[in-house]
């Protein structure tokens, strides 16, 4: 199914996210199977179906990461489930000393500083991948679709390291 | 989930933790992620002049499985040519540790980390 298309949308990956918003409440209203209560059995498991599906499209286009991934899959080039390593020696290596400073936080005399510094480095190396991914994916060339699944996969470690050093954070909190 | 004794036996005693010295003649490294959760993992293997892994040491963030795997990859490379350490396949790692259906990436990612060890070797020493 094209999410994109669900809702109106161009497929790109730059989205407009209030546009979207207001779009997937409009369907929603418009599938809701309170409207369809009057219907036949048939139509009542439509509407539901189609609440499941509106919802789907609406959680996976609201996030860049999913975004980036059903624009792939539109054209051809499938990696949400994949399950091949990923080898780039150098990026796996600034990840493991990513791991190590975050290891570091509950030793350090300083934590929240260190918290706060590491933050910084997560956010603009994000920033500067969904940058080269936003572009890539205009590309729209075979080429071009290739370094936006790597880019992909990469940022997918970033809002990983992401999820450890909140639940870092709640820690030191609680 | 439950994980297996196995896998909770290597995840609380794991073996061969820690690193070589990279520029150590002999000692080569493997470097592997997996997207999906994250996880990455580092295995390194010294291995002497007969071409006989002397010793391995690896180093995981990850979940239990993908630590399990690569402890248990470390355990059984010892002793072994590169030739048979090459061998090692993820579905033997998966049956040894009972990994269920969504941790079999684990034991894959631990193949690979062996594999890519063992290509770094090759290249460093000419083939």
């Amino acid at each position: 199914m094209n999410y994109f298309q669900l809702f109106n949308l161009p497929a790109q990956f730059d989205l407009d996210l209030t546009e979207l918003g207001s779009r997937y409440l409009k369907l929603q209203k418009q599938f809701h199977p309170d409207q369809h209560s009057s219907g036949s059995e048939r139509d009542k498991l439509l509407a539901v179906q189609q609440t499941a599906n509106i919802n789907d499209a609406y959680h996976s286009l609201k996030q860049p990461l999913l975004r980036a991934e059903h624009l792939l899959a539109l054209r051809g080039l499938k990696i949400s489930n994949e399950q091949r390593s990923f080898t780039d020696p150098m990026f796996l290596m600034q990840q493991m000393e990513l791991r190590e400073q975050l290891a570091e936080i509950a030793l350090s005399d300083d934590p929240d500083s260190m918290i706060d510094s590491i933050e910084r480095q997560l956010q603009q190396q994000k920033k500067q991948l969904l940058k080269q991914l936003a572009s890539a994916l205009d590309a729209q060339t075979a080429e071009q679709d290739q370094l936006a699944a790597d880019l992909i996969r990469k940022l997918k470690f970033f809002f990983k390291l992401q999820q450890e050093l909140e639940l870092i954070e709640q820690q030191l909190q609680d | 989930m439950a994980y297996s004794n196995k896998v909770i036996d290597h995840y609380e005693n794991p073996r061969n933790v820690g690193a070589f010295d990279k520029d150590d003649v002999g000692v080569a490294t493997g470097m592997v992620g997996a997207p999906a959760c994250g996880d990455v993992m580092k295995l390194q293997i010294k291995v002497n002049e007969q071409g006989i892994i002397e010793d391995a040491k690896f180093k995981t963030y990850g979940c239990g499985s993908a630590i399990a795997s690569s402890s248990l990859v470390t355990e059984w490379v010892k002793g072994k040519s590169l030739a048979q350490a090459e061998q090692i396949k993820n579905t033997d790692i998966a049956q040894e540790l009972a990994l269920p259906p969504v941790k079999i990436h684990c034991s894959i990612l631990a193949e690979d980390a062996i594999k890519a060890a063992i290509a770094d070797y090759k290249q460093k020493h000419g083939g």
